[in-house]
């Protein structure tokens, strides 16, 4: 076990916590967006007119993929790893960024997926009440509270080395 | 910073006052019609709901016909001029139109129906090539499709199934129809499906031939024409060359009337105006002499109107106070930099009755809470200087959308204030392009503390801002209660819960948790230890005791202050809530930086600095736009669900007055 982990090497837990970040969290995204997309163009195709509406509320579900964004590069800047040369990272430090990377992945791969689900539905509520957008916002934004959260902790717990 | 006094308006009067009563109302705009009146009441009502119809349709038709225009001579106007609201338009100039209706209604119809000729035209031609593509493969042909043979011959033209070959024909019929001879098949033409042919044999064979022929698929034209397929197409070209003309007869038609759009536009205004007017005076009450009517005057204008009907009209006016049950309607009252939020209270939902305004409260901390979460002195400054320019350009704008924008002028001005806090300046492009294009580091201090080197701080301001946001919701509570004459609630419901929640944060504060996560211990004076305890518990003690008030049963009514105590835990949710204020902050800087280091790549070159440019632009339009949006979103939020959470529930209706209601453009007041 201990040789594995020390085969990897520091730099390379690191770079795969920064790697799930990005992954885990933007394929959250990718989804979220891409159906509250397909419930945008249905509205869009009844009623042009609600493009802008609805665009905002498609794209709410893209911010979990920009967290997991952030965290990966705050995570490689740190430790030099942006470009290569960088500082050498213990195995115990390697696996600490792992682990403070995880919580945005993961946390974001699932909201965005909710929020996504809860946006098609806000969609819905603009393209029958169009006056009510503002109420119909705030319940894609409750689930991101969650990826919110995640983001503090990942934000606070990269190490500082 | 307040919800405007209503007063109920009734006005009596002659018929023949009528018309000019309800058209002075309309032009008014100060009352909101309401009519309350038992049901067995004796009055008759007219009814006008026809005339009402009517004037929608002309109305409906002059918008079809503005449509059918833009499409065909559009009619290209600026974003600002876009933004610019309504053209004003004199009300001579307005009557003027109104007096040529029938007219302008008239040439309305017209283009209308011009549209639709063209639709007509367009179909036609549409079948016409239809019929012309089933003809391609019969040009070969020199007799009409439908030509049967002469006295002798017969000739049997028609598809059959698959390309095949003369030989393959031939063969066919040898098996089929041995006995036939003097046969002659000619293949017209071939395609992938089909193979078109013309088959002649004598009259005595023709039976069998066409029975030979069916057997191998064999199937005679859907429409068979009775013409030589070159010159039928000849013909075909001709009528569809007569339409595309005609077509351009008529647009040419619709591009002229091109110039009758402005007018066009008023009538369609017109028609709506009085549409609005029958629909208002459908609902009065009338006897065969008089008519009455009643409704919402916001009270500052209330003495101008009752002067104004009683002196002008000869009409009996009579004020009222709004009795107890009534609901008015709501309408709001701020100062020049509150106003701006009243949108997003209105998505909220107006005050609903007996409820304050908070919309003075809701402004300042909204433009505070934007600006902490955008946190860039450029982007501040962009949308500040964009939404300034917007403003000062467009002073007709409507007035919902002006609210809007001068709403993100504000927080423009906050996002620029947090961004000299914080350093951010598109994230650090100054540090960047010095160091990358210049050789030495510059960098511009942050006037506070950079968030990204220490978030922790943030993080305990962040919830410090939200803990004040918090009390604030709690304490307009109180004074809604005070207000009410509730004493007992604002004892219960907000100075213990205002004690116990102080306690709690005073106990906090001291301890070695605390002192963890702040970096350094905060030492408080014993009294104050104890006194900040003893807050707390007796905040507890009392909530655990008087939150079920209501109830008589004691068991009961502790279980119910035992659960509202647990509501100690949605304080706690709500405090965190605000650590947004950092995430978000942080968001913005970091994906700004990113976007910087990226352009740097290109390093100290022309190529460099072409490339620094361009992922400049590209980056940080990305960025504001998807940050701008995020900043809106979340502060409505902490709006919405924290603060008003605290004290409000809205549910109040807007206030709709009377009034000329259009839709292109908008007519002078006369002095």
């Amino acid at each position: 076990m201990a040789a594995m982990l020390e085969m990897i090497g520091g730099n390379g837990w690191a770079l795969l916590g920064a790697a799930l970040a990005v992954i885990l969290a933007g394929c959250g995204s990718a989804y979220g967006v891409g159906v509250a997309g397909q419930a945008a163009c249905g509205v869009v195709t009844e009623d042009p007119g609600k493009f802008a509406q609805v665009l905002i509320l498609q794209l709410l579900p893209g911010t979990q993929g920009i967290y997991g964004l952030l965290i990966a590069f705050v995570a490689l800047s740190r430790y030099g790893l942006l470009g290569g040369a960088g500082m050498e990272l213990t195995v115990a430090q390697g696996l600490m960024v792992l682990a403070a990377c995880l919580p945005i992945g993961i946390v974001g791969l699932i909201s965005a997926r909710h929020q996504g689900k809860t946006a098609v539905a806000a969609i819905g509520i603009v393209a029958k009440k169009p006056d009510q957008f503002g109420k119909a916002m705030l319940f894609p934004a409750m689930v991101e509270t969650y990826a919110i959260l995640a983001l503090l902790i990942s934000i606070l717990a990269l190490p500082t080395i | 910073m307040a919800v405007l006094q209503m007063q109920r308006i009734s006005i009596c009067a002659m018929k023949k006052n009528r018309k000019a009563i309800l058209e002075r109302l309309q032009e008014l705009g100060a009352m909101e019609i309401d009519i309350r009146l038992p049901d067995d009441m004796e009055y008759k009502k007219k009814d006008t709901s026809n005339s009402k119809a009517t004037f929608e349709k002309q109305a409906q038709t002059a918008d079809h016909a503005l449509e059918i225009l833009q499409e065909y001579v559009p009619e290209k106007t600026g974003l600002l001029e876009s933004l610019n609201g309504k053209p004003l338009i004199d009300r001579g100039q307005f009557e003027k139109a109104a007096n040529g209706q029938d007219n302008y209604i008239e040439t309305a119809r017209r283009i209308v129906a011009l549209d639709k000729q063209i639709a007509e035209q367009k179909a036609n031609i549409q079948k016409l090539q239809n019929q012309m593509e089933a003809l391609v493969p019969w040009m070969g042909l020199t007799v009409p499709v439908s030509y049967t043979g002469t006295r002798k011959t017969s000739v049997l033209i028609g598809t059959i199934a698959g390309a095949q070959g003369l030989e393959d024909l031939y063969g066919l019929l040898a098996k089929y129809a041995p006995e036939a001879d003097a046969l002659d098949i000619q293949i017209i033409s071939t395609d992938k499906d089909y193979t078109y042919l013309a088959v002649v044999c004598l009259n005595r064979d023709v039976q069998a031939v066409e029975e030979a022929l069916r057997a191998g698929g064999f199937a005679k034209p859907a429409q068979s024409v009775n013409k030589v397929p070159a010159e039928y197409q000849k013909e075909l070209q001709a009528e569809m060359d007569e339409a595309l003309r005609q077509i351009g007869a008529l647009e040419k038609e619709i591009v002229d009337s091109a110039g009758s759009r402005q007018d066009l536009r008023m009538v369609s205004d017109y028609y709506r105006i009085r549409a609005e007017k029958y629909e208002i005076l459908g609902k009065l009450p009338q006897t065969k002499n008089t008519f009455a009517l009643s409704g919402y005057v916001p009270a500052y204008q209330a003495d101008k109107v009752v002067r104004e009907f009683s002196e002008k009209y000869d009409a009996v006016v009579e004020t009222e106070q709004i009795e107890e049950e009534e609901v008015p309607p709501v309408l709001l009252k701020n100062n020049s930099f509150s106003e701006s939020v009243e949108g997003v209270l209105a998505s909220f939902g107006l005050p609903g009755k007996g409820e304050m305004d908070p919309t003075f409260f809701t402004s300042v901390f909204y433009v505070f809470l934007f600006g902490l979460m955008l946190s860039d002195a450029a982007y501040g400054l962009i949308v500040a200087l964009v939404c300034g320019f917007v403003l000062i350009k467009c002073p007709r704008m409507a007035t919902n959308l002006r609210k809007s924008i001068k709403l993100f002028f504000w927080c423009g001005i906050s996002t620029l204030f947090w961004g000299v806090m914080f350093g951010g300046y598109f994230g650090d492009a100054v540090d960047v392009v010095s160091e990358t294009f210049f050789g030495h580091k510059v960098s511009i201090p942050a006037l506070w503390f950079v968030p990204l080197n220490d978030p922790m701080r943030l993080l305990l301001y962040s919830m410090l801002f939200g803990v004040i946001h918090l009390l604030t919701g709690l304490a307009l509570k109180g004074y809604m209660c005070i207000r009410d004459g509730r004493y007992m609630d604002f004892l219960c419901d907000c100075v213990l819960w205002f004690l116990l929640l102080v306690g709690l944060i005073g106990m906090l504060l001291p301890t070695d948790l605390f002192a963890g996560i702040a970096g350094g211990p905060i030492y408080f004076p014993e009294a104050l230890k104890a006194a900040v305890k003893w807050m707390a518990i007796i905040g507890a003690a009392g909530i655990v005791l008087m939150s079920g008030r209501a109830n008589k049963n004691f068991g009961i009514r502790i279980a119910l202050g035992a659960y509202d105590l647990y509501g100690m835990t949605s304080w706690l949710s709500d405090v965190l809530s605000y650590s947004r204020l950092l995430a978000l902050g942080l968001a913005t800087g970091v994906i700004a930086s990113v976007v910087n280091q990226m352009g740097s790549m290109g390093g100290r070159s022309i190529v460099g600095v072409i490339l620094y440019i361009v992922v400049f632009l590209i980056g940080h339009t990305f960025n504001l736009a998807i940050n701008l949006l995020g900043a809106y979103v979340h502060t409505c939020r902490l709006q919405y669900v924290e603060f008003f959470g605290k004290f409000y529930e809205g549910g109040g209706k807007a206030f709709e007055p009377f009034m000329l209601k259009t839709k292109y453009v908008d007519i002078k007041e006369e002095n």
